[in-house]
C-alpha cells in the first residue's frame, strides 16, 4: 500500500506533471522521426536533466523511452519506415492495412496494443525488480562478472546481423572502456600521451557519434529516396471484433516482450520480432500476416513496447542495461549520483516507485497524445532531411560539448559517426559497442577482482553455483543464435 | 528479391579476393588491432606488489587477440558465404564526410559557432537546399537559438573564438 502511494506520486508533482509530458512530446517527435529514436534522443537530452533534480531527470529519460517506442510505429504505419527499429515488424502488416485505406484502424490497435504491453510490463517490472535486487545481494565479484559476460554474449543474438560480428562490436565497445588511467592502478592506457584521454572516453561522444552522427551520414546517401505516404483521418480505436481477436494476441506479446526486455542486452527490436513471428504462429489466419493482418500490428507493438519495463527490471536492479536506451538511463542515473543495484531499493524506494508510476503515467500520457495528435505527428516527417539533419548536427555537437565542456568530446563524436556508418554498412551493429562499453568497466574490475579472491585459480569461478549458472546461460546464448543461423 | 541478393553475392565472389568487401573491412578491423596490440607493450608493468589480479595490459591485449579471432572467423565464413556488394557510395555522402573534418578544422582554429554555421549550410545546400531564407534559418538562426540556449539553461561557456569573443565581451 505504501509502495502504491509512492507510485502514484508523480500524479500529485505538478513538476513531475509537466516533465511527464513534455517527456512524452519529445519521445513521440524523437520515435516519429526516422533514424532519431529514444536513445539518440536520450543521449541529446541528458545535459539539459543536469538542470534537474534525480527524480525528475530519469522520469524524463524514462518517458522519452517509452514514448519514443510507441511512436515508431506512426512512421511504420504511414511510411512503411520504421521510426525506430523496434517498430520494423509493425511495418509488416501496418502499412499493408494503411494502404486499404484502414490507417486509422491500424494506428488505434499499435496505440492500445502498446499501452496494454507497457502497462503489462510495469507491473513486471514493480513486482520482479525487488526480487532481482534481493537476489542480487548474494552476488559477488565473481558472479557480477559471470552476470556481465551473460550480458554480453546475449549481444551475439541481437538483430538479425551476423552473431559474430556482434561480438566483435561489443568487445570493441569494452576495449574503448579500456582507454584512459586503469581505475585499479592508475597507469595509462591508450592515451598516447593526450591529457584528455586520461579520464577515458566519455559515453555520450559514442552514443551521438554512433547513432545520430552516423544516421546522417546514413541519410546523405538516401537523398533520392521517396517516401509514399498514406493518408491518416483519424485514429480510430478498435471495434470488439478486433479485441476479440487480438486479446491473447497482447498478452502473449506483452508476456514475451517484457520477458525478452529482462534479458541483458535485448531489447524493444528482437522483442518486436518474436512478438511478431509468435503472433503468426498461434493464430488462425496466419496466411493474413503480411497483407495487413490487425494481430500482427497487435504482436509487434504489444511485446516493443513490453519490453521497456522489462529491460528497465536489470538496468535497476543490478546496474545492467536492458537495452540500448536503458544504457543512456544507466548514465543518467550515474551522472545524477544514483548507483543502481539493490542497495537502491533498500535506501530510495521512493525515487524508484516514482520512476515505476511514472512510466505508468507516461503509457497513459502517450496514448492521449498518440490517439489524438498521431496525425500532427505524421506531420512532422515531412520537415526534409535537408532542413531536419543540420538542425540535429547543432543540437548534437553543443550537447555533446556541454557535458565536460570539451572540445575532444566533439571530434570523437564525429569520429564515431563515421565508424558507426562504416559498421552498419557492413553489417555490424552499433548497440553491442554500447553495451559493451557501458559494461567494459564492470567486467574488467570483478574480473580482476574475482582473481584477486580466487588467489590466480580460475577454475574456482566453477565452484560457484550462481556464477556457473551465467556461464552456462553465456554458453547457450553463443551456442544458439550459430544454431538458428545454420537452421536457416 | 532474393535472387538479385544472390547474384549480388555471386557477384562478389567472381572478384579478386583483395577487393571484397568481407577482405577489405576484415583487413582494417585486423590491421587496426595489431598496431593497437603492439602499442599495449609500451604500457606500464605494476610491480608485483601493488599488481591486484592480472596487470593492466593483460585485459586490453586478451580483448585485442579476441576480436583478431573474431574477425579471421568472420573472414573465412565470408569466403562459403560472400557478403552482398554494397552500393557506390554517392558524392553526398563524402560532401557530408568532408563537412565533418572541415568542422574540425575551423572549430579548432577558428570558431565553434562559425564551424556549426559553415556546416549547417553546406550540408543544407548539398543535400538540395536552395532557398537562401531557409539556408539562413538553418545556418544562422537556428545555431543561434541552439547557442543561447545552452549559453542560458545550462550556464555553458563555448570555447573561445572570432565570433563567440563578440558575444563573450
Amino acid at each position: 500500500m505504501e509502495n502504491l502511494s509512492l507510485m502514484l506520486a508523480p500524479l500529485f508533482s505538478s513538476k513531475l506533471l509537466i516533465v511527464l509530458f513534455f517527456g512524452t512530446l519529445f519521445g513521440l517527435i524523437l520515435g516519429v522521426l526516422p533514424g532519431l529514436g529514444p536513445t539518440t534522443g536520450g543521449a541529446l537530452i541528458l545535459p539539459f536533466t543536469m538542470t534537474l533534480d534525480p527524480l525528475s531527470a530519469i522520469v524524463l529519460l524514462t518517458t522519452i523511452y517509452c514514448a519514443g517506442t510507441y511512436g515508431g510505429a506512426i512512421t511504420a504505419v504511414l511510411i512503411n519506415t520504421p521510426g525506430t527499429p523496434a517498430a520494423a515488424a509493425t511495418c509488416l502488416d501496418g502499412y499493408p492495412l494503411a494502404q486499404k485505406g484502414e490507417a486509422g484502424r491500424a494506428l488505434g490497435m499499435a496505440t492500445v496494443s502498446s499501452v496494454v504491453g507497457g502497462i503489462f510490463s510495469v507491473i513486471v517490472l514493480v513486482f520482479f525488480a525487488p526480487f532481482l535486487a534481493k537476489l542480487a545481494y548474494e552476488f559477488g565479484q565473481p558472479e557480477y562478472f559471470a552476470l556481465a559476460i551473460f550480458g554480453l554474449t546475449m549481444l551475439a543474438s541481437i538483430g538479425d546481423g551476423s552473431p559474430i560480428k556482434n561480438l566483435i562490436a561489443g568487445a570493441f565497445g569494452i576495449l574503448i572502456s579500456t582507454i584512459g588511467k586503469d581505475f585499479m592502478t592508475s597507469i595509462d592506457r591508450f592515451t598516447y600521451g593526450i591529457n584528455e584521454l586520461s579520464e577515458g572516453i566519455g559515453f555520450i561522444p559514442v552514443v551521438v557519434g554512433l547513432f545520430a552522427m552516423s544516421e546522417m551520414l546514413i541519410q546523405s546517401t538516401l537523398l533520392n529516396q521517396i517516401f509514399k505516404r498514406v493518408a491518416l483521418k483519424a485514429v480510430k480505436l478498435p471495434t470488439l471484433k478486433d479485441y476479440k481477436s487480438t486479446w491473447k494476441t497482447i498478452l502473449r506479446s506483452s508476456g514475451i516482450g517484457s520477458f525478452i526486455g529482462v534479458l541483458p542486452a535485448e531489447g524493444g527490436t528482437v522483442a518486436s520480432l518474436i512478438g511478431y513471428s509468435e503472433a503468426k504462429r498461434w493464430s488462425k489466419k496466419p496466411d493474413e500476416f503480411g497483407k495487413g493482418s490487425i494481430e500482427g500490428i497487435a504482436g509487434a507493438e504489444a511485446a516493443n513496447n513490453a519490453a521497456t519495463g522489462g529491460a528497465m527490471v536489470p538496468t535497476l536492479a543490478l546496474g545492467i542495461p536492458g537495452s540500448a536506451t536503458t544504457a543512456v538511463i544507466l548514465t543518467g542515473l550515474i551522472i545524477h549520483g544514483v548507483r543502481p543495484g539493490p542497495d537502491l531499493f533498500r535506501e530510495q524506494p521512493e525515487f524508484l516507485y516514482g520512476i515505476f508510476g511514472a512510466m505508468l503515467i507516461a503509457n497513459i500520457m502517450f496514448f492521449i497524445l498518440g490517439f489524438f495528435g498521431a496525425k500532427i505527428f505524421a506531420r512532422i516527417t515531412l520537415v526534409p532531411n535537408k532542413l531536419l539533419w543540420p538542425m540535429i548536427f547543432a543540437v548534437s555537437v553543443c550537447g555533446t560539448y556541454s557535458l565536460s565542456q570539451s572540445m575532444l568530446d566533439v571530434w570523437i563524436m564525429l569520429l564515431f559517426g563515421a565508424i558507426g556508418f562504416f559498421m552498419r554498412r557492413y553489417g555490424f551493429s552499433v548497440v553491442p559497442v554500447i553495451i559493451g562499453l557501458i559494461l567494459g568497466e564492470l567486467v574488467e574490475g570483478t574480473l580482476r577482482q574475482s582473481i584477486v579472491i580466487f588467489d590466480g585459480n580460475w577454475l574456482l569461478f566453477l565452484t560457484r553455483p550462481i556464477a556457473l549458472t551465467f556461464f552456462i546461460l553465456s554458453l547457450i546464448a553463443l551456442i544458439f543464435p550459430l544454431l538458428k543461423k545454420k537452421r536457416k | 528479391m532474393n535472387n538479385v541478393q544472390s547474384k549480388k553475392r555471386a557477384n562478389q565472389k567472381s572478384l579478386p579476393f583483395f577487393v571484397r568487401d568481407a577482405f577489405r573491412v576484415c583487413f582494417v578491423i585486423i590491421f587496426i588491432s595489431i598496431i593497437l596490440l603492439i602499442s599495449t607493450f609500451s604500457f606500464d608493468i605494476v610491480p608485483p606488489i601493488l599488481n591486484r589480479g592480472i596487470q593492466p595490459v593483460t585485459f586490453p591485449k586478451g580483448l585485442l587477440i579476441l576480436i583478431i579471432s573474431l574477425t579471421l572467423i568472420v573472414y573465412y565464413l565470408s569466403l562459403k558465404n560472400p557478403w552482398k556488394i554494397e552500393k557506390k557510395l554517392p558524392k553526398p555522402f563524402f560532401i557530408t564526410l568532408l563537412n565533418f573534418v572541415l568542422f574540425v578544422i575551423i572549430s579548432k582554429f577558428l570558431d565553434f559557432f562559425l564551424a556549426i554555421s559553415v556546416l549547417s549550410v553546406l550540408v543544407s545546400y548539398f543535400w538540395g537546399e536552395r532557398r537562401i531564407l531557409y539556408l539562413i534559418m538553418v545556418s544562422i538562426i537556428f545555431p543561434i537559438i541552439v547557442f543561447i540556449f545552452f549559453e542560458t539553461i545550462l550556464g555553458l561557456r563555448f570555447p573561445p573564438g572570432i565570433i563567440t569573443n563578440l558575444y563573450y565581451y
